[in-house]
């Protein structure tokens, strides 16, 4: 029994390493990229429509609201980086209705990556949405004195994020292994669907906190828009 | 009893306590989330989607701390640290 699908070497050449973690990575990229390029090769605009077009626009279509809900202006800008995180982490969790499949973001170093990802992330979308001075003033917006609080939750959130989908992830798996060995048959299959809704949970959530923390870097135009749309409710 | 021995006897009951005392936390505070959140659920079910969707972010923050919990007992038992050092150690000699 292994903790995570990096100790799963598949072949090794003096120092390389192929693990499984590497494996089932580039294979999801591979489906994700070459099923959408199938999709979206040819598009129909009338009322007739590929079976993938609809699926697709169903999920690129709810990603959109959902991060509009969030309070981002321009959800169409950072549906990019949200909706590839989604994605990615949300297949990597379906895929485990595949035999022998381990999921890649049960790995402590994807789920690193990942949440290296977003910690890069807020500061660029932040500064390109209210400019670098505006961006470092979030820093110290109550008082100078939250000054190292921000910085710590800064570091502390990202090592939140990864270590909460690795956690998540790698029980899942750990779980169904332990009852392989105790129950064969009945059980596991209950917890690999469980596995599955927990899966589709943290892929919503961990992208949810993405979006959550870019709203919260350029926030400065969030409160205006309140306090004018209040302004208006009193008015009327 | 040699320091083996000592060492992994700590390591499991360290890990199940870990997890069994861990998870009590957590489990109280999802419990009372959900409850609050059900509440103002059925006073404003106009609201619904940013409750659920708050309340979804909360939970995910209350069970990150039963999941740190539960990655350290599995750090005990399947990567633990000491017991690799301890064998180093012995083959070593």
């Amino acid at each position: 029994m292994h903790l995570s699908p990096d100790e799963v070497i598949l072949w090794q050449y003096c120092f390389i390493k192929l693990n499984a973690t590497i494996v089932s990575t580039w294979g999801l990229m591979l489906v994700l990229v070459i099923g959408s390029m199938l999709v979206t090769h040819k598009l129909f605009a009338g009322a007739r429509r590929t079976r993938g077009q609809n699926f697709l626009e169903i999920i690129v279509s709810s990603i959109r609201k959902q991060i509009d809900e969030i309070g981002i202006d321009h959800p169409e800008r950072y549906i990019g980086f949200l909706g590839t995180l989604f994605l990615f982490v949300a297949t990597a969790a379906f895929g485990t209705i595949i035999p022998a499949y381990e999921p890649p973001t049960g790995s402590l170093s994807t789920t690193v990556a990942l949440a290296l990802c977003v910690f890069v992330a807020v500061p660029l979308y932040g500064i390109a949405d209210q400019g670098l001075a505006g961006y470092l003033k979030s820093y110290v917006e109550p008082t100078a004195l939250m000054l190292p609080f921000n910085i710590i939750s800064e570091l502390s959130r990202t090592l939140a994020l990864a270590v909460r989908l690795f956690g998540n992830m790698m029980s899942g798996t750990m779980i169904i292994a332990i009852l392989l060995t105790i129950t064969p048959f009945l059980f596991p299959i209950v917890m690999t669907a469980l596995g599955l809704l927990t899966g589709m949970v943290q892929a919503y959530i961990f992208s949810i906190l993405a979006a959550v923390y870019m709203a919260a870097a350029m926030r400065t135009r969030q409160p205006q828009a309140e306090s004018a749309s209040t302004t208006e409710n009193t008015n009327n | 009893m040699d320091s083996m021995t000592a060492i992994a006897v700590a390591s499991i009951v360290t890990a199940g306590l870990t997890t069994g005392l861990g998870v009590v936390g957590p489990a109280l505070g999802e419990g009372r989330s959900v409850a609050t959140a059900l509440t103002s659920l059925a006073q404003q079910p106009d609201a619904s989607s940013t409750i659920t969707r708050t309340l979804f972010v909360g939970l995910a923050m209350i069970e990150s701390t039963a999941i740190y919990c539960f990655v350290i007992s599995m750090i005990l038992i399947f990567a633990n640290p000491f017991w690799n050092h301890v064998i180093a150690l012995t083959t070593g000699k």
